[in-house]
C-alpha cells in the first residue's frame, strides 16, 4: 500500500496527494495526520489534491472527516488545488465538504491559514 | 423492353422540345417563388437540371442518376437555408410535370409515357423534400448549439472577480456547461470571487435554484466565493414563496452591488474623489 507523507512546515502540516487514492491509503493518511497533529500541535493542515483526478463518495467523506478531526486539535484544514471535474463530481454526490475550507492553490491556502491565525 | 421503349420515346420528345419545356417550367417555378430568384438565374439552374434529367432518362449514363439526385439535394438545401417554404422547394420539381403536360396534351399517343415519367418526377420530388427537411433540422441543431455557446460567457470584472451573466432558462444541460466553464476560468485566472448574475433568467423555480446552488457549491470547493446578483422583485417573491433557501450565499440586487461587495471582501476600498477632476480646465 502506498503512503501519503505528512510534512511539517512551521505550524502547518502539508499533505500532497500524488497517487491514485485507494480507500486504505486515505484511512492510513487520516491516522498519520491525527498522530502528527497531536504530536506537533500544528494549527493548520493543507491538503493538496492537484494531482487527484478521480474521487468517490468514500474519499469525499474521508476528506470531510479529516477536517473534523483537525478541528478537534484546533487546527484548520484547507483543501487546495481541486480540479473542476472533481468539484463537479463531489457536488453531484451531494458532498459540499462544509467543515473544510478550500483554496485554488497551495499559495492561497497558506495565505488563508495565516490570515485567519 | 416496353418500358425502355416508352422511356426512349419520351426522352426523344423531351430533348426535341427542351427550349419550350424549360421555358414554361421556369415560368411556373418563378410564379411560385414570387420573384425571390431572378428569371435568368432560374432558367440557367433548371436548364442544367433538365439536361441532367435527360441524361439520367436515356439510361446510357450510369452516373447521371446519382448526379441528378445530388444536384437536387444541393438545390433544396440552399432553398432551406435561404428560408424558402417546403411548397416552393417541392414545386421546383413538380412544376416540370405541369409544363410538360401542357405540351403533351396535343400528342395523345405519349400519355402512357407521360405516366411513367410522372412517377419518376414524384420520386425525385420526394427526394427533394426529404433533403429539405434534413437541411432544416440541421439548421435547427446548429442554432441550438450556437445559442448554448452564446448564452454562457464568463468574464473578468476586476482582478480576482469574474462574472457569469446567465441568460435564459437554466436547465441541466445549461447548468453543466456554465459550471464547467466557470470552474475552468476559476482555475485559469485564480479568481477568489465569482458573481452569478441572473438578471436574464426569466423565472426561478425550485429546479433552477437547485442548479444555482450546485454551481455555487462546486465553485466553493475550488475555494471561490459566489455571489448571486440580479434578483428582480418578482423573482425574490417567488423564491420566498417557494421556500427556497440560499443559505449563506451572498445575494445582491444588482451586478454593481455584487462587485462592490466582492471588492470589499477582497480587501479593496472604493472611494469617491471629492476634488474636481484635473481636466476641468483652466478658468
Amino acid at each position: 500500500m502506498e503512503r501519503v507523507p505528512v510534512l511539517k512546515i512551521g505550524t502547518t502540516l502539508f499533505v500532497s496527494i500524488q497517487i491514485d487514492l485507494q480507500d486504505e491509503s486515505v484511512v492510513r493518511l487520516q491516522e498519520d495526520l491525527a498522530d502528527e497533529l497531536s504530536a506537533t500541535g500544528a494549527r493548520g493542515v493543507i491538503i493538496d489534491i492537484t494531482a487527484v483526478e478521480i474521487v468517490d463518495s468514500f474519499i469525499g467523506r474521508m476528506l470531510a472527516t479529516i477536517g473534523s478531526i483537525s478541528r478537534l486539535f484546533d487546527a484548520e484544514t484547507v483543501l487546495v488545488g481541486m480540479r473542476p471535474a472533481v468539484a463537479i463530481t463531489l457536488t453531484e454526490l451531494g458532498l459540499s465538504l462544509r467543515g473544510v475550507r478550500t483554496a485554488l492553490n497551495a499559495e492561497k491556502g497558506l495565505a488563508l491559514l495565516n490570515g485567519s491565525a | 423492353m416496353d418500358v425502355d421503349n416508352t422511356q426512349v420515346r419520351m426522352t426523344a420528345y423531351m430533348r426535341d422540345h427542351q427550349d419550350k419545356v424549360v421555358g414554361r417550367w421556369s415560368e411556373l417555378v418563378a410564379v411560385g417563388l414570387r420573384g425571390r430568384s431572378s428569371a435568368a438565374e432560374l432558367r440557367h439552374e433548371l436548364d442544367d437540371l433538365y439536361t441532367l434529367l435527360l441524361r439520367a432518362m436515356s439510361g446510357a449514363d450510369e452516373q447521371a442518376v446519382g448526379e441528378l439526385r445530388a444536384t437536387l439535394a444541393e438545390m433544396s438545401r440552399s432553398r432551406a437555408r435561404n428560408g424558402f417554404t417546403p411548397t416552393q422547394t417541392a414545386l421546383g420539381v413538380f412544376a416540370l410535370k405541369d409544363a410538360l403536360y401542357e405540351l403533351i396534351a396535343d400528342a395523345a399517343e405519349l400519355v402512357p409515357e407521360y405516366l411513367a415519367f410522372s412517377r419518376m418526377i414524384d420520386d425525385l420530388g420526394l427526394h427533394t423534400f426529404e433533403t429539405y427537411a434534413a437541411a432544416r433540422e440541421q439548421i435547427i441543431a446548429d442554432q441550438a448549439d450556437a445559442m448554448l455557446e452564446l448564452s454562457t460567457p464568463v468574464m473578468k470584472l476586476w482582478e480576482g472577480v469574474i462574472a457569469v451573466p446567465l441568460v435564459g432558462t437554466l436547465d441541466s444541460a445549461r447548468t453543466q456547461l456554465v459550471m464547467e466553464k466557470l470552474l475552468e476560468t476559476l482555475v485559469a485566472t485564480g479568481a477568489e470571487h465569482a458573481v452569478l448574475d441572473i438578471t436574464g433568467v426569466p423565472t426561478v423555480d425550485t429546479e433552477v435554484a437547485q442548479h444555482l446552488l450546485k454551481t455555487v457549491s462546486a465553485a466553493r470547493l475550488l475555494g471561490t466565493d459566489c455571489i448571486v446578483s440580479g434578483i428582480r422583485p418578482q423573482v425574490a417573491q417567488t423564491i420566498v414563496s417557494l421556500g427556497i433557501e440560499f443559505g449563506d450565499i451572498a445575494t445582491k440586487a444588482t451586478l454593481a452591488d455584487a462587485l462592490a461587495y466582492a471588492l470589499e471582501r477582497g480587501g479593496q476600498h472604493i472611494e469617491k474623489r471629492n476634488s474636481g477632476l484635473p481636466q476641468q480646465g483652466p478658468a
